[in-house]
């Protein structure tokens, strides 16, 4: 059968698309959580199936190892819960910022300005002053300087208009040689290269354990802090103007906002908050500083922010899950039941991440199969 | 199916999420005729021709051109369908010349001889009438220069089905009149012309057939020489409507808003206002006319302290206590706090006027946040302020707490001009505050700013259609190329006077003033 060229183009073109996307109106929150807990469990699925073809493992051994990573002991427990929390801070910390549109990706870098600050105010005061008067002194520097460090950025970026991105991005390297720089100087004991614990006696500068319970105070900071974020952008008048600047620069210009005022003032608060995360990091529950003290959280705040669309009770949620994914790869790891190794914890955090922030995309669109159109003639 | 029909739809439905912008829809246009497309804005016109023309694919229904069933995936297969459409927002690249821009993205030939296509444009440009140079820069072109660029490229392309999307938009009424002689030419020379408009005289005086949509669905094609402006509008509506705007005398006009010798310059140092005078009477609407782009926008902008200004001085003389005031180099937020109620209705609603992503009351704020001592909001004020807003304009709305975004253009005008007027403005300055509106929500904007105007508020009102302009307008201002090249009486000028006056640019090295 030979067919003309003509024929053939037609029964090309005749084909049409199967699916299209197509932007839903607003689906009701309880449906969209809906969608988000299907897609846990999905991930939990395909993970499942994972496992077993990488390891041979019963993926249920594997998930509550990972399970009893972060809950199997009031000690982990703790742990969870202080890694949350300064996960969190940072993460609050980041929001007014992105909120502004501006790309704080220095998060890093503030925070560890702060806790450079808090490990110079414990080394230089701690032993020589009483603790109500390091403390006071202390949390005022740490949160100068991580504010000095987000306003230099902004700065710029109000009056030059310069690349916020690149410029907070590299006030992260400044600041980790910095840390690297003054580590030569407090080494302790000599050529070990790091701080040690500082004042491991004295406990000079230490911040205090309330109830005994060395991570409570951080706990508790951050859940004030978060509060007072919720309330900040949503009723106060501030709030409001970080809003308009984000969406729309040119409606703050005309109704009368300075707008270069609110880059410069929302990442003080947002370098602010950096400094007291360092402080927390720092002075309560580590005592000493490497340029790795932030360990990366800086950058995961960012999406945990975005995650939670920038709603301070939501991060909550969203920082938790991040930590309990970490803490639970770690526990894989260390499991000596299992001897996985951390390529496996990996790929399964990957795969929860993977359908959690895909399952935004079926909150916000939904897939439709074409109507059959008239095919008579075909 | 006719001998001659160049295409035909069939059943078109193409929908939006839950908005259905085309609904069944079925046409046809024959070869050697001019087809117009009447509705108003959201009525699906555009969506329509997007369909033909590759941009999106319908979800139901068949095209057939020629008799054959073809499917359109992309504006590839519309140009291999000898489909061509003009653009309401020109699609050239500025530095390159007429002729280049005409061969841009032409694959199949086989070297590039710019010198050929250049004749060849100039063949087409005298069979059909236009005045088109082919080596000259589209950066240099007049809109209706650029225009013509686009169609000749569509031609050159041995288009033989055009659809022009309201190509008069940007013309003046004599380049629009010599627009349509060309497009008759063509017509005549056999080809299918599809011409997407809202303006009844230009379908009566152009087209041969008119198909109307209404809320994207399909409501009839009648013969041009068999219908009339009021039937037309009619089909367009569904309703009877009277299209008549009141205009009622200025009482007791006062020196509100004296603009004297106010220039402005952009970073590039490119002069958008040079030396514009006026004055803005109490108890008037005063139309600004012009080409888009003559500095309109401007004008406002610097009248509300958005525009920084190069020369000259704005001053507003207060109704209650008689003082002076000069607005220049003052912010907008300086201005509210030196008493002048002035308000700006700015022509980007979603992108200045109020944040597409806030609810109502979160908008009406906009103006007023910053009351109240403390350092939370306020929001039982706006709440109160939307709610009678709603009530008042009859905003079609789920509720007070609904993104503004999610209303239709109509409603989100109203939630503006409602804020606007609220404040019981002296100045009220409004661009394009109809752009988008369907025809009953343009009149109750019409009424609005006549009411405002009786209150005693100096309107100033930045128009394109010019119909409006003289119907509504006490007096109007033309601008041209960030000039005044004039203000006249609406109850005494033509049209066509105030067409020329667009176009007229003063001569003198006035014009050079500024430019670096």
């Amino acid at each position: 059968m030979v067919k003309n060229n003509a024929e053939i183009e037609t029964e090309r073109k005749v084909h049409e698309p199967l699916f299209q996307i197509v932007k839903r109106d607003a689906m009701p929150w309880y449906k969209a959580w809906l969608v988000r807990a299907a897609a846990i469990i999905l991930a939990l699925a395909i993970g499942s199936v994972v496992i077993i073809m990488l390891t041979g493992y019963n993926p249920i051994q594997v998930y509550s190892a990972m399970f009893n990573g972060a809950f199997g002991s009031t000690r982990k427990i703790w742990i969870t819960f202080q890694d949350l929390a300064m996960l969190l801070c940072i993460s609050l910390a980041v929001t007014p910022a992105f909120k502004m549109r501006f790309w704080n990706i220095g998060a890093e870098g503030q925070t560890l300005i702060g806790g450079l600050t808090a490990a110079a105010c414990m080394i230089y005061l701690g032993d020589k002053l009483p603790l109500y008067l390091t403390i006071p002194i202390m949390t005022v520097s740490c949160i100068i300087s991580g504010m000095i460090w987000a306003v230099i950025p902004a700065f710029f970026k109000a009056k030059f208009n310069t690349n916020e991105t690149l410029f907070t991005l590299m006030m992260n390297y400044v600041a980790m040689q910095l840390v690297s720089f003054c580590i030569v100087f407090w080494e302790n004991p000599k050529d070990s290269n790091s701080v040690g614990v500082i004042n491991r006696h004295t406990h000079g500068g230490w911040l205090p354990e309330i109830a005994d319970q060395k991570y409570l105070l951080n706990i508790i900071i951050v859940a004030v802090i978060m509060i007072s974020m919720y309330i900040y952008l949503k009723y106060s008048k501030q709030g409001y103007e970080i809003s308009v600047v984000g969406e729309s620069e040119n409606t703050a210009r005309y109704i009368g906002i300075n707008v270069k005022k609110v880059i410069v003032r929302t990442m003080a608060i947002s370098g602010a908050l950096c400094g007291i995360a360092g402080l927390m990091i720092v002075a309560g529950t580590d005592h000493t500083i490497t340029s790795d003290s932030v360990g990366g959280m800086g950058f995961t705040a960012i999406m945990v922010s975005w995650l939670a669309k920038f709603n301070p009770i939501v991060m909550a949620l969203t920082s938790f899950l991040i930590v309990f994914l970490e803490v639970g790869a770690g526990a894989i790891v260390t499991d000596p039941k299992l001897g996985l190794n951390e390529s496996v914890a990996d790929i399964l955090t990957g795969i929860i991440l993977f359908f959690i922030i895909g399952s935004e995309f079926f909150v916000t669109y939904k897939i439709n199969k074409r109507h059959n159109s008239s095919k008579e003639e075909a | 199916m006719s001998q001659n029909a160049a295409i035909e739809l069939r059943n078109i439905t193409k929908t939006f999420g839950s908005v259905v912008a085309n609904k069944n829809i079925s046409l046809t246009v024959n070869r050697g005729e001019i087809l117009s497309i009447l509705g108003e804005n959201g009525s699906g016109k555009t969506t329509l021709m997007n369909m033909i023309s590759g941009i999106y694919f319908p979800d139901e229904g068949q095209i057939f051109i020629d008799g054959k069933e073809v499917v359109i995936r992309s504006p590839k297969d519309a140009f291999e369908h000898k489909i061509g459409m003009i653009h309401q927002h020109f699609k050239l690249v500025d530095v390159f010349t007429a002729s280049e821009n005409i061969i841009l993205g032409l694959e199949d030939e086989k070297r590039f001889d710019l010198k050929a296509a250049e004749k060849k444009v100039r063949e087409i440009s005298e069979k059909y009438g236009f005045s088109l140079d082919p080596t000259k820069k589209v950066y240099e072109m007049s809109v209706s220069e650029k225009q013509t660029v686009e169609i000749v490229r569509v031609l050159y392309r041995e288009a033989d089905i055009l659809i022009l999307d309201e190509p008069t938009a940007v013309l003046t009424p004599q380049e629009a009149k010599r627009l349509f002689e060309i497009l008759r030419r063509m017509r005549d020379d056999g080809k299918a012309i599809i011409i997407i408009t809202h303006k009844l005289h230009e379908v009566l005086s152009l087209s041969d057939r008119v198909s109307v949509l209404r809320k994207g669905e399909y409501i009839g094609t009648v013969k041009t020489s068999e219908t009339d402006e009021k039937s037309l509008t009619e089909m367009m509506v569904g309703k009877k409507i009277e299209l008549n705007i009141e205009r009622a005398e200025p009482c007791n006009p006062q020196e509100r808003l004296l603009v004297s010798g106010v220039s402005c310059v952009n970073r590039e140092g490119v002069t958008l206002l040079n030396n514009v005078s006026f004055t803005a009477r109490s108890g008037e609407i005063l139309g600004i006319a012009g080409i888009a782009g003559s500095g309109q926008r401007e004008l406002l902008e610097a009248i509300a302290g958005l525009q920084k200004l190069y020369g000259g001085d704005i001053v507003y003389n207060d109704p209650k206590t008689g003082k002076k005031e000069n607005l220049r180099d003052k912010t907008p937020l300086q201005i509210r706090e030196m008493g002048v109620r002035l308000s700006f209705v700015p022509e980007d609603r979603l992108g200045m006027g109020l944040v597409g992503n806030m609810d109502i009351v979160d908008n009406m704020m906009l103006r007023s946040y910053r009351r109240g001592k403390t350092f939370l909001l306020e929001r039982k004020a706006p709440k109160n302020l939307a709610e009678e807003i709603i009530k008042q304009l009859e905003v079609v709305t789920p509720g007070v707490s609904t993104p503004v975004r999610r209303l239709s253009g109509g409603n989100v005008q109203k939630v503006l001009v409602g804020r606007e007027i609220s404040s019981s403005p002296t100045v009220l300055m409004a661009a394009y505050p109809v752009r988008g509106l369907d025809i009953n929500s343009s009149y109750i904007i019409y009424n609005l700013l006549n009411e405002q105007k009786k209150r005693g508020t100096a309107v100033i009102f930045v128009g394109e259609d010019l119909d409006v302009l003289i119907e509504l307008c006490d007096r109007i201002l033309v601008l041209c190329a960030g000039q005044v090249s004039g203000i006249v009486d609406a109850r005494k000028v033509t049209k066509e006077e105030i067409g020329l006056m667009m176009t007229k640019i003063k001569t003198g090295g006035e014009n050079k003033n500024g430019k670096e």
